[in-house]
């Protein structure tokens, strides 16, 4: 057989039938390395530092909702023992006030969370008391908001954001903790 | 009638698999387009709470993570069992978070720099004590979005 010529070589083509397979590995490589889980989670804004003593406003008491957790994960709610699953209630009818005690909240402009733990309160219980306390003030929010555009909030506007939140404003405080439980 | 003889005798086609590359190619882009390199392999046993409030970090450029808990079993030797920080990839004092945060500032546009959430991923059986500390050195720092990271919240 004659040697084949030079010129028909170089009609031979690259043979791509293994790009599919270059193709898988690095398509694995990928897979792997992805994490598609999105990082989610409760949203804070924490006010900015200051060296000097805060000015304390004398407030009126019965627009404070004070809520202390103390070391041993245990609630005191405006001086007295509560439960963490009922705390989401008794906020929402403090801040809207529908009976119009007068214990509680004049309006809900004027409503104050105060929310104070201990060093050696668990994280865990700290963040269910946050949630449970921002959750009160979503469906708070929810409502007026369905009332007034009969959307929920979430799906609203900018500027028809900013009626409702000045309707219903976040206001929640927190002290510095106090140190008397062991923390680990 | 000849017409149906020919079909008989002919072979069943193969599919061609000359599009393949291309339809794996096409998976591939798409991967490479939404994958996040694991930038940090963590050092502390993270068991993050549970919540119903949640928000999505969406931009992953714009969060910076700050790792609180116990060292994990085979850190132990070296750190202990108390919590610790973790700031990147390795172990860091609340001394290191200023530093932390400005490194990570520096490298977003100027514009985008407000936008910048500070993601605590911490275990839920730490005490409140080290993360008030490290609330209190991001609010000396001037990083005042902070997300609490946490699970949704199993029915």
């Amino acid at each position: 057989m004659a040697r084949k010529s030079s010129r028909d070589r170089m009609k031979n083509e690259v043979n791509a039938g293994s790009m599919a397979d270059i193709a898988f590995l690095l398509l694995i490589f990928f897979l792997v390395t992805t994490t598609i889980q999105v990082d989610s989670g409760v949203l804070v804004r924490l006010p900015p530092w200051s060296e000097d003593e805060p000015e304390t406003e004398k407030l009126n008491k019965r627009n404070v909702y004070s809520v202390l957790v103390n070391a041993n994960n245990e609630l005191l709610v405006r001086g007295e023992p509560a439960n963490v699953d009922e705390l989401r209630e008794n906020a929402k009818n403090f801040i809207m006030n529908p009976n119009k005690r007068e214990d509680m909240a004049e309006t809900p402009q004027k409503a104050i969370i105060s929310l104070r733990n201990d060093r050696g309160t668990k994280y865990k219980t700290y963040l269910k008391v946050y949630n449970e306390l921002k959750a009160a003030y979503t469906e708070l929010r929810n409502t007026e908001s369905q009332r007034e555009f009969g959307k929920d909030f979430a799906d609203l506007d900018r500027e028809d954001k900013k009626v409702i939140i000045a309707k219903v404003p976040l206001i929640l405080s927190e002290a510095e903790p106090t140190d008397f439980g062991e923390e680990n | 009638m000849s017409k149906f003889q020919k079909k008989r005798g002919a072979s069943t086609p193969e599919v061609s698999t000359a599009s393949l590359p291309d339809i794996i190619f096409m998976l591939l882009f798409f991967f490479m387009v939404v994958t996040v390199l694991r930038d940090a392999s963590l050092k502390v046993t993270v068991n993050l709470p549970e919540a119903t409030e949640l928000t999505k970090l969406e931009k992953k450029s714009l969060v910076n993570y700050i790792y609180v808990g116990k060292p994990l079993l085979k850190e132990q030797k070296i750190y202990g069992t108390k919590p610790r920080i973790q700031l990147g990839d390795k172990f860091a004092e609340l001394s290191d978070i200023p530093l932390f945060i400005a490194t990570h500032k520096e490298k977003i546009q100027e514009s985008q720099q407000p936008l910048i959430t500070s993601s605590l991923r911490v275990d839920g059986d730490v005490t409140m004590g080290i993360v008030s500390d490290v609330k209190t050195q991001l609010r000396k720092s001037n990083q005042l979005k902070v997300n609490y990271s946490a699970k949704k919240e199993a029915k």
